[in-house]
């Protein structure tokens, strides 16, 4: 590996591949900017999680053998989020305790992978990030990149270099917002009044938009907020930090 | 009790529907924990006093057989007896047995949730001997013949006007306008109701929040002072209390008080803490000369063999409840059976089966709170995982999931399969909704656009365009 530029295997994500590719861009921006090689292993698809949160097991280590193959060759992995990244780091190792001779290989990937706002600031130090965007921000903590990863200063550290943006955050931000992969379609109802409640969150700051670091939490808000009719506008914060606000329509908004 | 956890969704619908519950649970969101966050804010060595707690009931776990005998020992060594129970009904006629040797017409009874899990109210009364709950809010939920809905907060789904009405039904001696609008009003009829049952009362029973095996203590906590009555004044005092309530020495108890008020309630202590040691001693001025401990197994010792064994350094602060978003959404009771929130969605579908109560493990975003808030460490996302894996292996999972999932996992291992489904799909969904830039409604799509819209695609995948331009893949 080189010190100097790393080579960093974009884990795009299953959401941001076929959702969102404008999220993936940014991510390879934000990482060129920073000084990384960035390369985009065509052998992925998805990190499992769907699988292993169903309790099935097998088609989950499947996927994760195919993550594990795909990114041997890199220095990192860095995902435009933290559910995915979250999987990897903290569950793969949980899906493979049964077999020991997978334990370097899963070990070797864990240690190299990262959630992307906390590799920009952690491992490549990135202390700013300059850009503009006119517009008052709420910031949703995923579940899973804040309890698993620990990611919460990051992403506001870097908004702080963006000049227009002020933050006002919400009063119950370590709250789900009712995504949680499949429990959203088997318990709709559920889901709904949680997502609602998020959604009454976001209001009450009065922000004009929302930003977050995981696009299944941000599809489920913004879908919630432009059902009850809200002008928010909803964002990957890869996004407005990579500068990509004028060409791509916030998340559930028609194109102009 | 009979278990409604196998028609879940039914259950959280009604839930959902209940004007007077989500009342109660938009308070109760505000309550608990907020004033947990403040004692902990108090305590900086909240944090190793987890660790110290976890490694006290794992050390205990792993030497269980060891403390409980030495907890027989220790009980019987002061006059009391110990009474070991595999399963609900055997715990049911022992209590049974000690009631009609003692003669008992009535009993109270302190709150306890391995009462509610045998079912001994019910089985009392069917043999003619009346229970009495003495918690309030226990009392409250008897009234009204419903269990509790949280496990310290029994009655945290009912309005004050709800358990005025339910008094004016029962309490038929007072004056049927007597005011009954605020909390001291409603409190102060009880106590005088309950009181005269206090001395009615033949035997006591009571739960256990520790067993203290150097010593065959039993640790109650209560903030009513209702459970020292309950084990005072009566002349027989049974304590009902699972295998995993003991712990090795007074000092280990302390360590786990420390914790249990905080986490519950946000008090640094409730109001009641009592260490009561066998019978009445020939000094001692009260007490109840029988002193009976049933040890209940119930499923305990085949968790203590599994992958769920630490669920059993649960100490039912009710942290996980307090924390939860489906708890806060539906409720106690829509999970169906004595227990509820994350140690419920783990514990029932232990006690009852996971065929009985497979929604309950299923019902979470595997959000992560409850672990983050239990004194425990338990890891309860990491169970609740387990538990679908149960599920799955016994193919106990609705057809059209397991389906659905091994199609999209057969594509997802094929990535250049996968990426060309995908690039079609979601060019086929873009040029549905690109005018609008989402979707109100799509066939089979009901499950996200009942609440939500979907946003649409943006009509490319991200692979196909970082072919497109060239970008490195390797």
């Amino acid at each position: 590996m080189s010190a100097m530029r790393p080579t960093v295997g974009l884990f795009v994500t299953c959401l941001v591949d076929t959702m969102r590719p404008a999220v993936g861009f940014a991510a390879v921006k934000l990482l060129q900017d920073a000084g990384c090689e960035v390369v985009v292993p065509a052998a992925q698809t998805c990190c499992g999680q769907p699988a292993m949160n169903s309790g099935d097991r097998s088609d989950a280590k499947s996927l994760a053998r195919q993550v594990i193959k795909a990114f041997a060759q890199v220095d990192y992995v860095v995902a435009p989020s933290g559910s995915c990244a979250g999987t990897i780091k903290t569950h793969y190792p949980e899906l493979f305790d049964d077999e020991p001779e997978m334990a370097a290989a899963v070990a070797d990937l864990t240690e190299r992978t990262w959630e992307l706002t906390s590799f920009l600031t952690t491992v490549m130090k990135v202390a700013r990030v300059d850009g503009r965007y006119d517009g008052v921000v709420t910031y949703h903590d995923s579940c899973s990149g804040l309890r698993e990863l620990g990611v919460r200063p990051q992403p506001r550290a870097l908004l702080e270099g963006i000049d227009g943006l002020s933050v006002k955050e919400m009063e119950m931000r370590d709250t789900c917002c009712g995504f949680g992969g499949m429990f959203c379609v088997k318990y709709p109802e559920i889901s709904g009044k949680m997502v609602d409640a998020k959604a009454d969150e976001v209001l009450a700051t009065g922000a004009d938009t929302l930003l977050g670091g995981d696009l299944g939490c941000l599809l489920n808000i913004a879908g919630r907020l432009s059902r009850r009719g809200s002008r928010v506008r909803v964002r990957h914060v890869a996004e407005v930090l990579a500068g990509d606000i004028e060409e791509t329509p916030p998340i559930g908004a028609p194109r102009s | 009790m009979q278990s409604t956890a196998r028609v879940f969704p039914d259950n959280a619908h009604r839930a959902m529907g209940d004007v007077n519950l989500q009342a109660s649970l938009a308070r109760f969101s505000q309550g608990f924990p907020v004033k947990r966050r403040l004692a902990i804010d108090r305590l900086p060595e909240f944090d190793s006093l987890r660790d110290a707690a976890r490694d006290i009931k794992n050390h205990t776990l792993e030497n269980l057989d060891f403390y409980l005998e030495r907890f027989e020992e220790k009980v019987t060594e002061n006059g009391g007896r110990v009474h070991w129970c595999a399963d609900a009904e055997s715990a049911r006629q022992t209590v049974l047995s000690i009631c009609r040797e003692s003669g008992a017409h009535t009993v109270t009874k302190g709150k306890s949730m391995i009462g509610e899990e045998i079912g001994i109210n019910e089985f009392l009364e069917e043999h003619s001997v009346a229970p009495i709950e003495t918690d309030l809010g226990e009392y409250i939920i008897q009234l009204r013949h419903e269990p509790p809905s949280h496990i310290i907060a029994p009655a945290i789904h009912l309005s004050k006007e709800q358990v005025a009405d339910s008094f004016r039904e029962h309490h038929a001696e007072y004056p049927a306008d007597r005011p009954l609008e605020e909390p001291r009003a409603m409190l102060d009829e009880a106590r005088t109701v309950l009181r005269r049952k206090f001395l009615q009362a033949e035997v006591g029973i009571t739960g256990a929040n520790m067993l203290v095996a150097e010593t065959g203590s039993i640790v109650l906590v209560t903030n009513e002072g209702n459970g020292d009555l309950t084990q005072t004044l009566p002349q027989v005092q049974i304590v009902i209390a699972s295998l995993e309530k003991v712990v090795p020495t007074l000092e280990d108890a302390s360590t786990i008080l420390r914790l249990l008020a905080r986490s519950a309630t946000g008090q640094d202590l409730s109001v009641y803490t009592t260490f009561t040691t066998g019978p009445r001693r020939p000094e001692d001025l009260d007490g109840p000369p029988a002193f009976h401990v049933l040890l209940l197994d119930n499923g305990r010792s085949r968790m203590l063999g599994n992958e769920f064994r630490e669920m059993l350094r649960c100490i039912r602060c009710g942290a996980c409840i307090n924390h939860c978003p489906i708890y806060g959404a539906i409720g106690g009771h829509a999970y169906g059976w004595v227990y509820s929130g994350p140690m419920g969605a783990v514990l029932i579908p232990n006690l009852i089966g996971v065929d009985e109560a497979g929604h309950l493990p299923n019902a979470s975003t595997l959000c992560g709170r409850c672990e983050e808030v239990c004194p425990m460490r338990i890891p309860l996302p990491r169970m609740l995982r387990k538990l679908r894996d149960q599920q799955f292996e016994k193919k106990l999972s609705a057809k059209p999931v397991r389906w659905g999932l091994a199609g999209w996992a057969f594509v997802a291992r094929r990535p250049a399969l996968y990426q060309m489904v995908m690039q079609i799909g979601v060019a086929a969904l873009a040029a549905l909704g690109r005018k609008r830039g989402r979707f109100r409604w799509l066939p089979m799509a009901s499950g996200w656009t009942g609440a939500r819209d979907l946003p649409a695609p943006q009509g490319f995948t991200f692979q196909e365009m970082w072919s497109a331009r060239g970008g490195r893949r390797q």
